[in-house]
């Protein structure tokens, strides 16, 4: 493989990196994607001549230079491509969240005026066309998938098919201007424009420039020795800053193939057929494998059973050693080299992980057990920490530094500052622009010398120079007793138990911690079954008296493990209840990357956290939810109130009684 | 027969008569299944059959299939009248269905099941595909084009390789529909193709029904319980009781109906 091209020489767009790669890798695979059962691929050369036909299809159109083109659909290459068109004809693509509903989607359309919306297919253009009828700047509407839409009036829609044939025939008319426009783009002309998910107020428009993306492409693909012979699966949504880092930023600047799914559901099989070598997930796909790995390994046969658990143990001993490239004795390489042959290996393929190289994971905490689970497996999972302002990377773990409960060292380029308050600052050449029409919370979160005020609390770790992150900074608060209120701590701890999907923690300037708990279907569900437990509903097995106590037991022993640390055992949960619906980003009650939206949440069950304060056993309580289209429904629920033990903090009252 | 073709309010156009009953007649023994009924089914629309249970619905869509022979009357079919044929002669002639009991291959995989579907069109022997040779192999390229094109229509992707038995009630009805489609049917029948299933599975029922007949132009005959969607769905509407045919017409036409609302939908109140 040809080297990448260094220093100055180096292409300082994407389109450019587009040409280049078009060059220099003619025939290898750009994208993948699984149609109608088969991988079908495109190589660089094919992908720079569709990307070519749908950037003049979009000028015939009347795309001008800056415009905003929105993207709306599953992860699919026509999508990519229809980003790099308009990045190539000096307009910014704005991809948009597919699962938002209209109304989400309206402000985002609004507030970016674009003229252009490019759909996946008839379920995106529905809702843009809802979005018509308040936001009039909407021109024209392109989709791929013309499934349903015949029927539809057709003077401003179009087929994507259509315009890749009418920019292929209007080449000639266009050529010169595309290349005009092509050149005319500079280093620090914004690349695109990413809405912030917000877990508080609207969404922001999070402007990054060709500097920003080229940069930490080329910082993150050296770091992690990224290579053009290197596969990917593209399955996050593709309005998520980590998903275009990936799939476009270090895609285009190595060389390395996409793959995209078959469909959503699709998703774990296209992964075994792929088995990609470089993949990214987020904490809770990793949580829900092994969920799968462990309920399937409950039903099996005793030997089976037998071989998992004691090979398992043993992979969990030595396993992260030997990645590490630690000393281990030869008898014990040996043992993991049998177990390997017998159990890692085929589970890795089963899982789709066999070829992973370098695996990341990030955007929550991860549970130890999850990470060391993976870890011990021999593939390589590391995390990072990073943001949509910074272009993703902020910090990441090095090869042979990897811990479960830190997020690795300063990201090339990076330099780290840590406040007073232990709020975490950012200066870095992937810094963002600016925020979009919004001067003044850029100059809320920017300085003028560029440092970035992430929101997060965290220090560095001694020794290590690891940075370990404790909170949110806003919502690190304190009790009554003036002692630290960290309530993500504490959530991260009851999350890492499989039968905990989410969990909120209340206590901010009062004396003592409660929490509302989601079980987690899946394992609970299963759990049930093989206790004859019969069940209708997720409130019905909500509300269940042993999975209350099995809930319990998970809180005392959090407890136990927080009140460790005499910094935070004031946080231990004395009170909780298990919710009777699961939290959800269609009622508003997390951000579209399932973060907990603590504000409305505490707004919306405030009769709930005060039957958790007022020593009541139980309350009735109606709740509004949101179906997926759109209708609302009510559902009510009278709901158990537990009192959990907490375990008395010794340093705590040692100091207390001197 | 010649009748003006008229376009629906959602901008379909629904051409000639495609399927005619004259005055059919179904005795088993003593009982009278099928009483002196016409009706007749026109290119590209969606007609619904509905009725109280024992109604003679589905004895219809058999005598439709050819698997019941009325003793009486007569079916015509494309402007001519059809002898008395067997269930496969009929298939050929471009009729596919599904069963009211889902009647799928269990052991086999979703992929095999709507491959067996493709069975009116192959004609290479049995010779051939044993050997795996030169026309064989082309055509079972073809097929699989064909059921994959189904496959993503419907969105079954994720369970292509999966055994039927496996699957859940809402599925294998899927998986039935996609068999019938398969054979690019000109005629769909659908037995109760929403009966067991949710709310959201019969949404989604709807629209893949809605779907077929919009994409592929095919022509859909149904029968179905729940008013709601058979009101939605249907262009014109046949309503049976005891036997009889007591109603036909638009679904607004039917609802209005004082014989149909006594014998089936019961008393409006509003």
């Amino acid at each position: 493989m040809a080297q990448i091209v260094a220093g100055s020489a180096a292409p300082k767009t994407v389109p450019a990196l587009l040409a280049r790669n078009a060059a220099q890798f003619g025939s290898k695979p750009a994208y993948r994607e699984k149609e109608f059962g088969i991988w079908q691929s495109w190589s660089w050369s094919e992908t720079a001549a569709e990307i070519e036909a749908i950037a003049i299809g979009l000028m015939a159109l009347g795309a001008k230079k800056g415009d905003h083109i929105a993207v709306i659909g599953r992860n699919r290459p026509a999508l990519y491509w229809s980003m790099v068109a308009a990045m190539k004809i000096g307009a910014v693509p704005v991809p948009l969240y597919q699962d938002a509903v209209a109304e989400e989607m309206a402000y985002v359309l609004e507030h970016s005026g674009a003229r252009f919306a490019i759909c996946g297919d008839q379920e995106q253009v529905d809702k843009v066309i809802e979005v018509q009828e308040t936001v009039h700047q909407i021109e024209h509407i392109l989709y791929l998938d013309a499934r349903g839409l015949r029927k539809y009036d057709h003077t401003k829609m179009h087929a994507m098919a259509d315009v890749k044939a009418e920019g292929r025939a209007a080449h000639d008319r266009f050529e010169k201007e595309l290349a005009a426009r092509e050149a005319s783009l500079k280093y620090d002309d914004t690349c695109v424009m990413l809405y912030t998910s917000g877990t508080t107020g609207k969404p922001k428009g999070v402007v990054l420039s060709n500097r920003n993306v080229i940069e930490t492409a080329k910082n993150s693909s050296e770091f992690d020795d990224l290579r053009p012979s290197d596969e990917i699966l593209a399955y996050l949504p593709m309005a998520w800053v980590g998903d275009f880092i990936f799939s476009i930023g270090q895609a285009f600047w190595t060389g390395f193939c996409v793959n995209c799914p078959e469909s959503a559901d699709t998703m774990m099989t296209d992964l075994r057929e792929i088995g990609p070598t470089y993949y990214f997930a987020p904490p809770r796909v990793f949580e829900t494998q092994l969920t799968n790995v462990m309920i399937r390994m409950e039903d099996s046969g005793r030997f089976k059973k037998w071989l998992f658990d004691r090979y398992m143990a043993h992979a969990k001993r030595v396993g992260p050693d030997i990645l590490d490239g630690k000393p281990v004795s030869a008898g014990d390489r040996l043992k993991y080299w049998i177990g390997d042959k017998l159990i890692y290996g085929p589970l890795k393929n089963t899982l789709g992980f066999s070829r992973v190289r370098v695996g990341y994971t990030a955007g929550e905490a991860i549970g130890p057990e999850i990470f060391d689970f993976y870890r011990s497996l021999g593939i390589n999972l590391k995390q990072l920490y990073g943001q949509t302002e910074a272009t993703v990377f902020i910090t990441a773990q090095p090869d042979g530094e990897v811990r479960a409960d830190t997020v690795g060292v300063p990201s090339p380029g990076v330099e780290i500052k840590i406040h007073d308050n232990g709020e975490i600052f950012y200066r870095s050449p992937g810094t963002f622009v600016e925020y979009y029409k919004n001067p003044e919370s850029t100059a809320d979160t920017k300085d003028p010398e560029g440092w970035v005020a992430t929101g997060d609390a965290g220090f560095f770790e001694e020794g290590t120079g690891h940075l370990r992150i404790i909170d949110r900074a806003k919502d690190v608060g304190q009790m009554a007793d003036g002692s630290l209120f960290a309530p993500k701590y504490v959530e991260n701890k009851l999350k890492f138990y499989p039968d905990i999907l989410e969990a909120v923690v209340f206590g901010n300037g009062r004396n003592r911690c409660t929490a509302f708990i989601n079980i987690d279907l899946t394992a609970v569900g299963n759990w049930a079954e093989r206790n004859n437990i019969a069940y209708a509903s997720y409130q019905e097995l909500a509300g269940h008296p042993r999975v209350l106590d099995t809930i319990q037991a998970h809180v005392e022993a959090v407890n136990a493990s927080v009140a460790e640390d005499p910094m935070l055992s004031g946080c231990q949960i004395h009170r909780f209840l298990i919710l009777h619906k699961e939290l959800d980003a269609d009622d508003g009650e997390m951000t579209r990357t399932r973060k907990v939206r603590r504000k409305i949440i505490e707004e919306k069950f405030s009769e709930l956290i005060g039957a958790l304060y007022d020593g009541s056993d139980e309350i009735y309580t109606e709740t509004e939810v949101t179906y997926e289209d759109g209708r609302k429904g009510k559902i009510t629920a009278t709901l158990q109130i537990r009192d959990a033990a907490v375990t008395v903090d010794t340093a705590h009252t040692r100091v207390a009684a001197e | 027969m010649k009748v003006e073709p008229f376009v629906t309010a959602d901008g379909r156009t629904i051409g000639d008569v495609m399927m005619e009953m004259r005055n059919i007649t179904l005795r088993f023994g003593g009982v009278v299944a099928i009483k002196d009924i016409s009706f007749d089914i026109r290119e590209g629309e969606i007609r619904a059959i509905i009725g109280p249970n024992g109604a003679g619905k589905s004895s219809m869509l058999n005598v439709i299939s050819g698997f019941y022979h009325p003793q009486e009357g007569e079916v015509w079919y494309h402007g001519a009248r059809r002898p008395s044929m067997r269930p496969y002669q009929v298939a050929r002639q471009g009729i596919a269905r599904t069963f009211q009991n889902i009647a799928l291959f269990d052991g086999m995989s979703v992929l095999d099941n709507i491959m067996t579907g493709r069975l009116n069109h192959m004609s290479s022997s049995f010779l051939d595909q044993a050997i795996w040779w030169g026309k064989a192999q082309r055509e079972e390229v073809e097929h699989r084009a064909k059921a994959e094109e189904i496959i993503d229509f419907l969105e079954i992707q994720a369970i292509r390789k999966t055994p039927v038995g496996r699957l859940p009630y809402g599925l294998k009805k899927r998986v039935e529909l996609a068999r019938a489609l398969v054979a690019e049917p000109k005629l769909l029948l659908l037995d109760e193709p929403m009966a067991g299933m949710n709310v959201e599975e019969k949404e989604d029922m709807s629209r893949f029904i809605l779907d077929v007949n919009d994409e592929f132009g095919t022509t859909i005959a149904l029968i179905e319980h729940d008013m709601g969607v058979v009101m939605d769905l249907s262009d014109r509407v046949v309503v049976m009781d005891y036997g009889k045919k007591i109603g036909d017409g638009t679904p607004d036409e039917v609802r209005g109906n004082q014989e149909v609302i006594d014998a089936y939908l019961g008393v409006s109140h509003d």
